[in-house]
C-alpha cells in the first residue's frame, strides 16, 4: 500500500503544478515520464529534490526515477539559461548547413554545445533529428521551430528572444 | 533556376490520399475537417460489424508504414477476443528514424483524419482506450493532438456511447522524452509505463501480451491515418494504388540535394528518378551519389537504382528496404565515409544499453570510422568493420541494432575506394587530432568537427 503523499520541498508555487499533474495521473508509477515533463518545465531542470520528490510521490524507487531521468535525452539535470536554442545536426540539416549555424553560435556567444552563456540567457544545444528534414537547416528556439536558417538569420533570433 | 518540369509518367505516380487536405490551411479544425468528408467514414464503420472490418483492412492490403511493412489487418486479427482483458491501440507517433518526416506534417495538418483511424482501429481490435506515443520533440504536434482530441470529445467522436453506437473510446495523448529506442514497439510500450526505453523480449508478442500485458495492436501514425480512406473507398480502391503486394498510396519523405525537398504521396512502387523529378530535379550543381530509400537503417544505394520501385518487394531485391520511405539524397559533394561515421555516431548514442552487440558494437564502430576520417585507419579495418557488423547483425536484442550495419556495409560495398582514399592518404583527414587520444565526448567531437576542414 503506498503511503501517504509526501510534502513539497517548499512553499514554492510551482510545486502545486507539479502535484495537480500527479494527481490527474492517479499517482501512478507509469505516470513518471509526465511528471517529469511537467517538473522539467517548471524548473528548468530536474534536481536531486526534484526527482526524490517526484519518485516518492509516486511510489516509484530512486534507481528507477534516476535511471528514466538520465535514458532520455530530453530530461536535464542541469541549470539551463533562459531560452535554449535546438540546432538539428540530422542528416539533413547537416548537409544542409547546420554545422556553419554551430559555429556561428559559438563564436558569436562563446559557447559550445550543450552549454550556456555567462550571463545565463542562452543554451545551445544539438538534437540528432527533430523531424523536419524539408525544412532543413532546422533550429528550435524555446519551443517554436524555424526552418531554412542561415546563420545570420539564427542570430536575429537569438538577438530577439 | 534550371527546374525541369516533372514527367507525366511522374506526375501520374502521384496520389494524393493521405495528404488531400494538407492544403487546406485550416484542415486542423474540426468543423472544416468535418466539411471535407471528416468523420464520414467512421460514421460508416460504426455501423459494421468489427471482424468485417479487420477483413476489410485485410483484403486491402495494407501494410504498416512505420518500416517493417506487416500486413495491418493480420496485426488486428491477432487480437484474441472475448478474453477479458482490456484491449489496447497505440499509435506509434515517435517517429525518429534519421530522415523521415512524414508522420509529424500529417499530425500537423491533418490530425484528426489519425484520430477518425484511430476509434476505427479501435473499433475493430474491440479497445476502449488508446494511446498516441509522440515524440518528446514534436511540442508544437502534441499541442495540436491534444486539442484534436478535446474537439471530438467535446462533439461526441470521442468518449462514451460514440455518435449512439454504445462504443466507448478514449485517447490519451503521451509524449515521449528523447529516446530513439522508443520508436521499437515494445520499448516504446514499456516507456508508455513510465520505464526506460528498453525493448522487450518476444515472444509474448504484444498482440497478446503487450501495454500492462494485455493485448495491443502497435501501429504507425499513417498506417492508421489510411484507415478511414479504406473503409470509404473499398479494398478495391485502395488496391488501385501501388502494386500487387504493396498497394496503396505512401507519404515519401524527400530530403536532401533537391530543389524542393518535402512529402511526396505517391503510389507505392514510385522510383527514385520520379521523386528527384517531382522534388524539382538535382540541386544545381549536384550529382546524385548515394541515397537511402527508409532512413540511415535501411542499406544506402546509388544512382545505378534510380529506376527500381520504391515498395517492399522492390527494395527487397536490390538488397534493402523500404524502411519509412526516408528517401535522403546526397550529392558528389557529400563524403560518404563521413555520412556513414554521423549515423554511426547516431546509433552509438541512442543505443539503449540492453544488449552487449549494439552497445559495445557501435562503440567500436564510431572509433574505427573516426581513425579512418583521422588518417589513421589502417588496411584492416574495412575487414573489422565489416566483422563488427556480423557480430551486430542478427545478433541485437532489437531491429535498431540491425539497423545500425545498414550504413557501414552498404558504403562499404558501393564505396570502398571511398574508405581506401582515406586509409592510403589520398584524400586530407576531418579530425586532424590522432585517433589514439581517444576521447569522444561530445563537447571534443563538437570542437573537432568545427575545425575540420569540411
Amino acid at each position: 500500500m503506498r503511503q501517504a503523499s509526501p510534502k513539497a520541498p517548499s512553499d514554492d508555487k510551482r510545486w502545486r503544478m507539479i502535484d495537480a499533474r500527479i494527481r490527474r495521473l492517479g499517482s501512478s508509477p507509469d505516470a513518471l515520464i509526465e511528471v517529469l515533463h511537467t517538473a522539467q518545465e517548471a524548473f528548468g531542470y530536474l534536481d536531486p529534490e526534484t526527482l526524490a520528490y517526484v519518485g516518492a510521490a509516486l511510489g516509484v524507487p530512486p534507481s528507477r526515477t534516476y535511471g528514466v531521468a538520465t535514458f532520455y535525452s530530453h530530461f536535464t539535470l542541469k541549470p539551463q539559461g533562459k531560452h535554449t536554442c535546438v540546432v538539428c545536426t540530422g542528416t539533413a540539416c547537416y548537409i544542409g548547413g547546420a554545422r556553419g549555424i554551430i559555429k556561428r553560435i559559438s563564436q558569436d556567444l562563446n559557447i559550445g554545445p550543450g552549454e550556456t552563456t555567462e550571463d545565463k540567457r542562452i543554451s545551445l544545444l544539438t538534437a540528432r533529428c527533430i523531424g523536419a528534414c524539408s525544412l532543413a537547416p532546422a533550429v528550435v528556439f524555446d519551443d517554436d521551430v524555424q526552418g531554412k536558417l542561415s546563420p545570420d538569420d539564427v542570430m536575429t533570433h537569438l538577438e530577439q528572444l | 533556376m534550371n527546374m525541369p518540369d516533372p514527367s507525366p509518367a511522374a506526375l501520374r505516380k502521384l496520389a494524393p490520399v493521405l495528404t488531400k487536405r494538407w492544403l487546406s490551411p485550416d484542415a486542423w479544425r474540426i468543423d472544416v475537417y468535418e466539411q471535407l468528408d471528416g468523420y464520414m467514414a467512421l460514421r460508416k464503420a460504426l455501423t459494421a460489424d468489427p471482424d468485417d472490418l479487420i477483413a476489410l483492412v485485410k483484403a486491402a492490403g495494407l501494410r504498416g508504414r512505420g518500416g517493417a511493412g506487416f500486413p495491418a489487418g493480420l496485426k488486428w486479427q491477432f487480437i484474441p477476443q472475448n478474453d477479458g482483458k482490456p484491449h489496447y491501440l497505440v499509435v506509434n507517433a515517435d517517429e525518429g528514424e534519421p530522415g523521415t518526416c512524414k508522420d509529424l506534417p500529417l499530425m500537423m495538418a491533418d490530425p484528426h483524419s489519425l484520430i477518425e483511424g484511430i476509434i476505427i482501429a479501435s473499433y475493430a481490435i474491440r479497445a476502449n482506450r488508446a494511446f498516441i506515443y509522440i515524440r518528446g520533440e514534436a511540442v508544437h504536434a502534441a499541442r495540436r493532438l491534444r486539442n484534436a482530441v478535446s474537439e471530438a470529445t467535446s462533439l461526441g467522436y470521442l468518449g462514451t456511447d460514440i455518435l449512439g453506437s454504445g462504443f466507448d473510446l478514449d485517447v490519451v495523448v503521451h509524449s515521449g522524452a528523447g529516446a530513439y529506442i522508443c520508436g521499437e514497439e515494445t520499448a516504446l510500450l514499456e516507456s508508455l509505463e513510465g520505464r526506460r526505453g528498453q525493448p522487450r523480449l518476444r515472444p509474448p508478442f504484444p498482440a497478446t501480451h503487450g501495454l500492462y500485458a494485455s493485448p495491443t495492436v502497435v501501429n504507425n501514425v499513417e498506417t492508421i491515418a489510411s484507415v478511414p480512406y479504406i473503409v470509404l473507398g473499398g479494398a478495391a480502391w485502395f488496391r488501385s494504388m501501388g502494386t500487387e503486394k504493396s498497394p496503396g498510396p505512401k507519404i515519401y519523405s524527400v530530403s536532401g540535394r533537391v530543389h524542393r525537398p518535402g512529402q511526396y504521396e505517391c503510389s507505392l512502387g514510385v522510383t527514385l528518378g520520379e521523386l528527384i523529378e517531382l522534388a524539382g530535379g538535382m540541386a544545381e550543381g549536384h550529382q546524385l551519389k548515394f541515397w537511402t530509400p527508409g532512413g540511415s537503417s535501411t542499406p544506402m544505394l546509388t544512382a545505378e537504382h534510380i529506376h527500381v520501385p520504391l515498395d517492399f518487394e522492390g527494395m527487397a531485391s536490390v538488397g534493402t528496404m523500404l524502411g519509412t520511405t526516408a528517401v535522403q539524397v546526397f550529392s558528389d559533394a557529400d563524403d560518404v565515409v563521413y555520412a556513414t561515421y554521423r549515423w554511426i555516431k547516431f546509433y552509438h548514442h541512442e543505443s539503449c544499453g540492453k544488449c552487449t552487440p549494439c552497445r559495445e558494437g557501435n562503440y567500436w564502430m564510431v572509433r574505427i570510422l573516426r581513425r579512418i576520417l583521422s588518417g589513421a585507419g589502417r588496411p584492416e579495418d574495412l575487414d573489422l568493420l565489416l566483422d563488427t557488423c556480423g557480430n551486430l547483425l542478427g545478433r541485437s536484442f532489437c531491429a535498431l541494432g540491425d539497423g545500425a550495419t545498414s550504413p557501414v556495409t552498404s558504403s562499404i560495398k558501393y564505396f570502398r575506394q571511398d574508405y581506401l582514399d582515406y586509409i592510403e592518404g589520398r584524400r586530407e583527414p576531418i579530425f586532424q587530432d590522432a585517433a589514439a587520444s581517444g576521447s569522444s565526448s561530445e563537447a571534443t567531437d563538437a570542437e573537432a568537427e568545427l575545425a575540420g576542414a569540411r
